[in-house]
This record gives structure tokens, sequence and C-alpha cells, in this order.
């Protein structure tokens, strides 16, 4: 099977949420001066994440996230940080842009999502909506922050 | 004879909804038709504002909305007069709150527990933050009860009062409070109560109990949203001051800034009042009352020990209240996420809640942040528990993730 394949292969991409629910990436936070924070825990009652993010010459260096959240905010902030570090602010905001346009089941660019497509079905469940957004808002808003900071 | 199967055809949620096992009564209930049809007529036959009109239709919403506190002095054993109407459990409490505040000064006390919903908290922490009172709080179990002993243990002169919740909204503990009323009364102190989980399940008879405030919601018992009823004795609320001051709670005010309120209760309602759900609320209490709150109450504990039976031969969740006798079932599943559970549960038709259920301090007692809690109602069945279990019984963490795809 090709890697388009399996990205359509719906036992891979649950397995591919597991693991990243079970071996988070770029999980937990760091003490270092470049490193800005977002904490998100208003939008619901369950999950309560924060979100580091350090960029350097427009250059994102790293991603960290840590906190109590359920399978789908934790495996989709895992995978974001996979997905943006090392982009510069523009691409990363336009991965964004794209991972919301699936999550709301609209047109998307599955490329450049790579492995967070696992998420494409979220739409059907609006209750969930949240949990597979909530890391990516809170890097929205760091983004925004560094765009402020010029 | 309890027939379940008759009351079910009383609830168009559930004849509309044949797919739905509706576990979330904690949360909020389903609505027989008579409430239903109480609201409706308000708004095709009698629509007009309360305490104010001259006409007949405007007497008889006055007449209905006033009715509704002569039902609830027979829902809870007090005169009609003692009851007053807010939007809901939480609006009562802060006022009941706002209107001890004056009788509060710098490091009295308040005792409560960590089981206690947001509403019995927050209000009196700000009252700790702008007036300097101490809050304490009563021993609890891992199951989240008072134990009497421990309970006389933590009265001391500063304490002025006691505000609980009859029964937690998390495990459903249900507290002795008969008995710590009695103690407060030999001390001179206050008792305030949170029925929300109470009220509409058993018998609340605030006589019995001897307290001196219970505040409840509506829509926990059958009843619209945006209602909610404060009890408070009335010597006691007789001069306590309002928290909202407006329209229809005042008798006379000058332009020199003086203000005569109404009398209790009328002064606690500023505004025009939810007249719907007032109205709405004596129905339902009505159709509680018809049916029999020790009936209902028995029907929850058999439902309840018999839903707990499944459960406990389940090796794959952890039950924290399997010692009690009444109120919800909180669990988790091992190694499953609370909201991951209850995403499979809501994609099998199964409503329950996860989360922390705004008890946000209570992990401190039973050691977990987030729950699933299983709340029954005077309308489930059997047979609901049965696919209930059955359902959790599949919950792992592959079945939970497995809904996405």
């Amino acid at each position: 099977m090709g890697e388009k394949d399996l990205f359509d292969d719906a036992n891979f991409l649950r397995e591919l949420v597991l693991d990243h629910y079970k071996y988070p990436h770029n999980h937990g936070l760091v003490a270092g001066d470049g490193y800005i924070s977002k904490h998100m825990a208003s939008d619901s009652c369950i999950d309560d994440i924060t979100v580091q993010l350090d960029v350097q010459d427009e250059v994102i260096r790293d991603v960290r996230f840590d906190g109590v959240a359920c399978a789908i905010s934790t495996a989709s902030t895992s995978m974001m940080g996979d997905l943006l570090i090392g982009k510069t602010i523009a691409e990363a905001k336009k991965i964004i842009d794209e991972y919301f346009k699936m999550i709301e089941n609209k047109e998307y660019d599955a490329d450049m999502l790579e492995e967070a497509v696992a998420f494409k079905n979220v739409y059907k469940q609006a209750n969930r909506i949240k949990c597979a957004t909530i890391g990516w808002n809170a890097m929205n808003e760091l983004l925004e922050k560094k765009e402020d900071e010029k | 004879m309890y027939d379940v199967e008759k009351i079910r055809q009383d609830f168009p949620m559930i004849t509309n909804h044949p797919e739905l096992i509706y576990f979330d009564n904690g949360a909020t209930t389903y609505k027989p038709k008579k409430v239903i049809d109480a609201v409706n007529s308000f708004y095709t036959d009698f629509t007009s504002n309360v305490e104010r009109g001259d006409y007949e239709t405007a007497i008889k919403a006055d007449k209905a909305y006033d009715h509704t506190r002569e039902v609830i002095g027979r829902l809870i054993n007090c005169d009609s007069r003692e009851v007053a109407f807010f939007s809901n459990i939480t609006s009562a409490l802060n006022q009941v709150v706002y209107g001890l505040s004056k009788l509060f000064k710098k490091g009295d006390t308040v005792l409560l527990t960590q089981a206690e919903h947001a509403s019995n908290l927050l209000p009196w922490f700000r009252l700790k933050e702008e007036q300097g009172i101490n809050i304490a709080y009563i021993p609890l179990d891992k199951q989240g009860r008072i134990d009497l002993s421990d309970f006389e243990k933590c009265i001391d002169e500063t304490v002025k009062a006691v505000s609980v919740a009859y029964v937690t909204n998390v495990l459903g503990s249900v507290q002795p409070l008969k008995e710590m009323i009695s103690i407060c009364q030999k001390h001179g102190i206050l008792s305030v109560v949170d029925a929300a989980q109470a009220i509409g399940h058993r018998k609340v008879d605030v006589k019995d109990l001897g307290c001196d405030f219970l505040c409840f919601s509506s829509h926990k018992m059958c009843g619209p949203d945006g209602a909610g009823v404060m009890y408070g004795r009335y010597e006691l609320i007789k001069d306590m001051p309002p928290l909202l001051l407006g329209g229809g709670m005042n008798a006379r005010f000058n332009n020199d800034g003086t203000i005569i309120y109404k009398d209790a209760p009328q002064r606690f309602e500023a505004g025009t009042p939810n007249i719907e759900g007032v109205i709405g609320l004596s129905a339902a209490a009505e159709y509680l009352m018809d049916i029999g709150l020790d009936s209902i109450h028995e029907h929850e504990l058999k439902l309840r020990a018999y839903l707990l039976d499944k459960m406990l031969k389940l090796d794959n969740i952890e039950i924290y209240n399997p010692d009690d006798i009444s109120g919800p079932l909180t669990f988790n599943v091992k190694d499953v996420f609370a909201q991951d559970a209850a995403g499979y549960l809501a994609v099998n038709n199964v409503c329950v809640r996860s989360g922390n259920h705004c008890a946000k301090i209570l992990h401190n007692i039973i050691g977990t942040d987030q729950s699933i809690r299983a709340s029954l109602y005077l309308y489930n069945t059997e047979a609901e528990a049965d696919r209930f279990a059955e359902l959790v019984s599949k919950i792992d963490l592959n079945s939970a993730v497995g809904i996405f795809f």
C-alpha cells in the first residue's frame, strides 16, 4: 500500500491516533526563554491543555504541549507539533487553515495535513470538534501573538 | 402499582426518540406533556404580564403564577409566602448568600464540602474575598459522604452557616441532613440546603429537615428551564435584602433615593419573571406528586441497584460510588478518558455526562478529575440498564477512538 492509500485506511488511521495518544510527541512543557505559552481550558469543562511555541527567525523551532485531555485532543495536538516544527509562520498558518477546512467538512489539501487527515471524520460528531481543535486554536493564538510582535 | 411503561407515554421526548437511552437526568430531565401543555396554554390562552394587569387574562396569569407557590408549598411542606422564584438554583443560592452576607462579619465561618456544585461554592468564595469570612470544608469519605462526628468537630463559635447539597451531583451521596441541621440548631448555626439533585427524586420536607433555606431548579424535576425556587423560613426572609432591584419588587420609591420593598417573597422577584416557567413548574410538581415521590424514589432505588449489579460484573470499569444506594452511578472505563468513553456511548444513542460535573474540587476526594455519570429517573427502565451495561462492557480505547473511523 502506498502512503496515499494508507491515509484512506481506517484501521491505519485509528492506530495512528491511538499511538499519538499513548505516546504523544512533543509532550511536556519546557522552561525556555524563547517559548510563549497558551493555556486552553475555557472552552470546555474537560480538556485543559497548555501549548508552547518557540519561533526563531520566522521559523517554528519547537512546539510543546501538556495537560489533561481526551484521546482526540491529545493526538491532534501531538500531530500538530510534528507538522509545524521546522515550518515558517506563513507555512504553518496555511497548514492550520487546511486543517480547519477539513474539520469543517470543506474542500482541503490532504497532502499538506499528512497524518492529521486521521481527523477527517470528526465533523460528523459536532460535540467533539472542540477536542480536535483545542491545540490548533491555541497555536493560532500563539502565531498571531508572534505576528503582532513584529 | 408503578407502571414505568405508562409513565414513558407521558414524555414526548421518549415517544419521539425511542432509540435514545437518557441517563443524564442529573443535568436535566425530560418534560411530561402536562408541563408542555401548561406552558403552551399560557402563550395560547392567557398571555400577559403578572402583578400589574387589570383585565381577565392578566388576572388568570397572576393566579396561575401565584398558585405555583401553593403547589411548591405542598411539595416541600412550607407556607406559600416562603417560596420565592428565581431563574434557577444558581440565582436562588446567590440570593441566599447575598442576604446572609449582611449578617456575616469578618472572621465568621461557613462550612461547605468539596463535593459541592460550583453554585454552592463560588458565591461563598466571593464573600470570603469581599468580606473576609472563613470557608472550611467538612471532611468527606472516599465516596463523598459526611460523617456526623466529623461534622461536629468542625463546629466552633465562628461558624455561622452550613451550606451543603442534600444529594451531591457527582457521587449522589445523601448527607445526613436532618441530624446535621439538628446539631446546627443547637449552636444557632444557619442551614442552607442545595436540593437540586434531591427534588423530584424523593420526598423533600423542609419542616422535617428543619433547614433555614432550601433551593432547587425546576428543570431537574420535569419542569421548564429558567425557573428556580428559594425556600426561606419566613422570619429569616421577611427582612432579607434582595439581590436584584427593579420593577415588581418595590412598594414605593422616592426621588430622594429611598426604596420601600414589597414583602417577601415578592421582594426577591425583580423584573418580569419567567411566568411560563413558573406555571410549568407547578404542573411538574403536581405531576410528580400524583405519581407519588415515594414511589418514584423506590423505582429509582430499585433500578439503580439493578444497574449497579450489572456494572459490578464488568471488569473494564471502576465505579466510584458502589456503596451508595441512590443517586447517579459514577465511573470510568479503565485506561479510557471519560469523554472518549462518553463519545462511544453517544454514537450508540446513550446520553450520559462526562467531565468534572461543575464540582471542580471533588477530585481531591475521589482521586480523579474526570468521570462518567449515569443518572436515572422515573422513566428509565431495566431494559435500558441492560443495554447500557452491555455497551459499557464494549468500551476500550480501540472502540472509543474507533467511532471516528
